[in-house]
């Protein structure tokens, strides 16, 4: 620990590759004390509203487990299920010493003065852990709350889906009604063992004024499957981020699907990098943004370190109505007999689309209402349905706010 | 004749007007039409009126302006109207929007609809029916089910454009049909199954052991339809009542459909060129 602080501490003041900087100084980072809540019904309806649009269900209804944190305290944490695990960290860190083969292990903490900040003043952040062989269909649920005005919310988690297991996991990092500036960190390290399967579908409901700073990696081994999903659809001040995934086993396969809308006000930076290191591996990156008015970089990046690997990008851009799309796709072939490609398109809905769909009997706002929602569903095989029903409502909810 | 039977026979003839009366209001009519694509004059004083019940094909060679009339029907708003008027149930419909005219009764098959994706086949289906409809039992007769979850036209052959198109309009189920060539690209295995489909949306597939004789059938008719014919093929599925030639924009002659398949078969449109010089 003593190490990890040192190097935090020298990474304090260093700045992020890309996005504008923050001043951290200019946020609250105290404690902000909440009970524990033994029974999430309990929880007010005003938050079991927000949360539900972030994907959190109160009753959990179809879900294994649950893990919110609301600021920087654990309301809940728990797990419904034999074979999964659902542990805040700062508990893990007291005590479980196998926590420390995972933490900083895949992101280093001094990548920036972000991943610095989550190290010296940790608030809390889940673990969730499926056991060898536990294949736990229903997806475990996460939120994180935010509700004090003003306030960096500084997390890290940490997901582990040990050989041969399954787990699904569903994240909503959403804010209070009410609040209007915060800013958001949250380390991410998922570690998919051999032939293990994750899928991790995160919806970011946030405020007009939060900054946010995600900083992600995974290491997926042999025969595993990493689904990664990331859907923002409501407005953001800053949002910068550039998930990065190992595929380091034989035949490991990474699946990213980033859903943007980018309203005005809103600057996102979200990107995708795949390391394919060994042979047979898959990865695949698909990217769908739409702006009415925000500006959205889309970044993706492949690289192929050895032969037989197949990888393909995908980044495709509507603009709606003003705003800007910056689709910046990358493939590196390190060797030969790597097989990379990818696509990218950005423009306008093609009234020729429109108006076939009004020769059928839509009007111009239908037409169009349905032609976006077509871009936004993406089909991703292996989402179990529950969160493939999250996606598609994510996605209904946007897009009466797009229109 | 009975007195009785003579009034009876007057007020059947009376409604029976009406009723034809009635039907005839329903017509499409084209009045003098001069249409522009971008600065280019592409339809010339077009004059065109199909009654309720018949069905109309037109022939013209490339760039003749066959699409253009229909997409000009349709209204497509590229197709820039700059003289006379389009009539339809007896409403102006010359600068109604594409929408108004899909819900006034006009449908139309295209040759190459675009593809959206995200927007599956089944869905489509359902736009078109407005809702409620057994989209698996009209997928079936179009021998179309295992398109259903595929985004529409994404990656369609042209025979499954054209049975993806059918099977839009069975669900649309509108009074006036468009198609634009319907047996373009369609293979000899699927031909029959798009003319019969045709015959059926315009009323004119012939049904044995009907309760009603054909000939009240014919008459009980209420479908329009225009077609684009290039190959002629579908002649030999779809009945129709009138043959337009269509030729630089310029309607030059209407008669029997058949007579003028045969002449293009034989001496091309040369002849066309004749009646427009």
């Amino acid at each position: 620990m003593r190490e990890l602080d040192k190097k935090a501490l020298q990474a304090k003041e260093k700045n992020a590759k890309l996005g504008p900087d923050i001043d951290l100084e200019s946020y609250d980072s105290e404690p902000v004390p909440h009970d524990y809540v033994e029974d999430l019904g309990s929880l007010s309806e005003a938050e079991k509203k927000r949360m539900i649009l972030a994907g959190v269900d109160a009753e959990e209804k179809d879900r294994s487990g649950t893990y919110i944190q609301k600021d920087t305290a654990v309301l809940h944490a728990g797990s419904k299920e034999e074979g999964l695990e659902v542990i805040p960290i700062k508990q893990a860190l007291r005590e479980h010493e196998w926590i420390k083969d995972y933490y900083w292990k895949l992101v280093s903490v001094d990548t920036d003065k972000y991943t610095a900040r989550a190290q010296l003043d940790l608030h809390d952040g889940y673990v969730i852990r499926a056991l060898p062989g536990s294949k736990i269909i229903y997806p475990v649920q996460a939120c994180l709350y935010l509700e004090k005005e003003g306030l960096s919310q500084n997390v890290h988690n940490i997901i582990i889906a040990e050989e041969g297991s399954e787990l699904h996991v569903i994240t909503g990092c959403a804010t209070a009604a009410h609040l209007r500036q915060g800013l958001h960190v949250g380390i991410s390290e998922f570690y998919i063992k051999k032939n293990a399967k994750l899928s991790f579908t995160m919806i970011h409901h946030w405020a007009e004024e939060m900054m946010v700073r995600p900083r992600s990696v995974g290491r997926v081994e042999e025969g595993g499957l990493f689904l990664n999903n990331y859907i923002c659809m409501r407005p953001v001040k800053s949002l910068q981020m550039y998930p990065t995934t190992h595929l380091v086993g034989k035949g490991a396969v990474a699946r990213f699907y980033n859903l943007l809308v980018g309203s005005p006000g809103s600057e996102m930076d979200v990107g995708g990098r795949i390391f394919l290191k060994e042979t047979d591996t898959r990865a695949e990156i698909v990217s769908r943004a739409i702006t009415n008015g925000g500006n959205i970089i889309a970044r993706g990046d492949l690289i192929g370190e050895v032969p037989g690997v197949k990888a393909h990008l995908e980044c495709r851009g509507l603009i709606l109505n003003g705003g800007s799309i910056h689709a910046i796709p990358e493939l590196k072939g390190e060797v030969d007999g790597v097989e990379m490609s990818h696509e990218a398109a950005v423009g306008k809905i093609a009234q020729e689309e429109i108006l076939y769909l009004m020769s059928r009997g839509l009007s111009e706002d239908e037409a169009t209402s349905t032609i976006v929602r077509g871009f936004l569903s993406v089909d991703i095989p292996g989402l179990p349905p529950q969160l493939k029903a999250e996606i598609d409502r994510a996605v209904e909810q946007s897009d009466k706010d797009v229109m | 004749m009975g007195v009785f039977a003579a009034l009876r026979n007057h007020a059947r003839c009376f409604t029976q007007c009406t009723l034809d009366d009635e039907k005839e209001r329903k017509m499409l009519q084209i009045e003098d039409l001069q249409v522009k694509l971008g600065d280019k004059e592409i339809l010339k004083h077009i004059d065109l009126e199909i009654h309720p019940g018949e069905t109309h094909i037109l022939f013209g060679p490339n760039g003749s302006g066959k699409t253009s009339l229909l997409m000009t029907i349709m209204g497509y708003p590229q197709y820039r109207v700059t003289g006379g008027k389009i009539l339809f149930k007896g409403k102006d419909i010359t600068h109604m929007p594409v929408d108004e005219r899909a819900q006034l009764g006009i449908s139309m098959s295209y040759q190459r609809p675009p593809t959206i994706h995200g927007v599956k086949t089944r869905q489509m289906v359902q736009i078109c029916a407005k809702g409620e409809v057994d989209v698996e039992a009209l997928a079936t007769k179009m021998n179309f089910s295992e398109f259903l979850e595929r985004d529409i036209n994404a990656g369609f052959s042209g025979g499954e454009i054209k049975r993806s198109e059918l099977l839009q309009l069975m669900a649309q189920d509108a009074d006036m049909l468009l198609f634009d060539e319907p047996e373009s690209g369609v293979d000899l295995e699927n031909i029959s199954l798009i003319g019969n489909t045709i015959s059926k949306l315009l009323q004119r597939d012939f049904m044995v052991k009907s309760e009603k004789t054909q000939k009240e059938r014919r008459k009980e008719r209420t479908k329009m339809g225009l077609i684009i014919t290039h190959t002629g093929f579908i002649l030999d599925y779809v009945t129709a009542d009138k043959g337009q030639v269509l030729y630089e924009g310029v309607l030059v002659c209407t008669t029997s459909p058949r007579e003028i398949f045969r002449t293009i078969s034989e001496v091309g449109y040369e002849e066309c060129v004749r009646c427009v010089s």
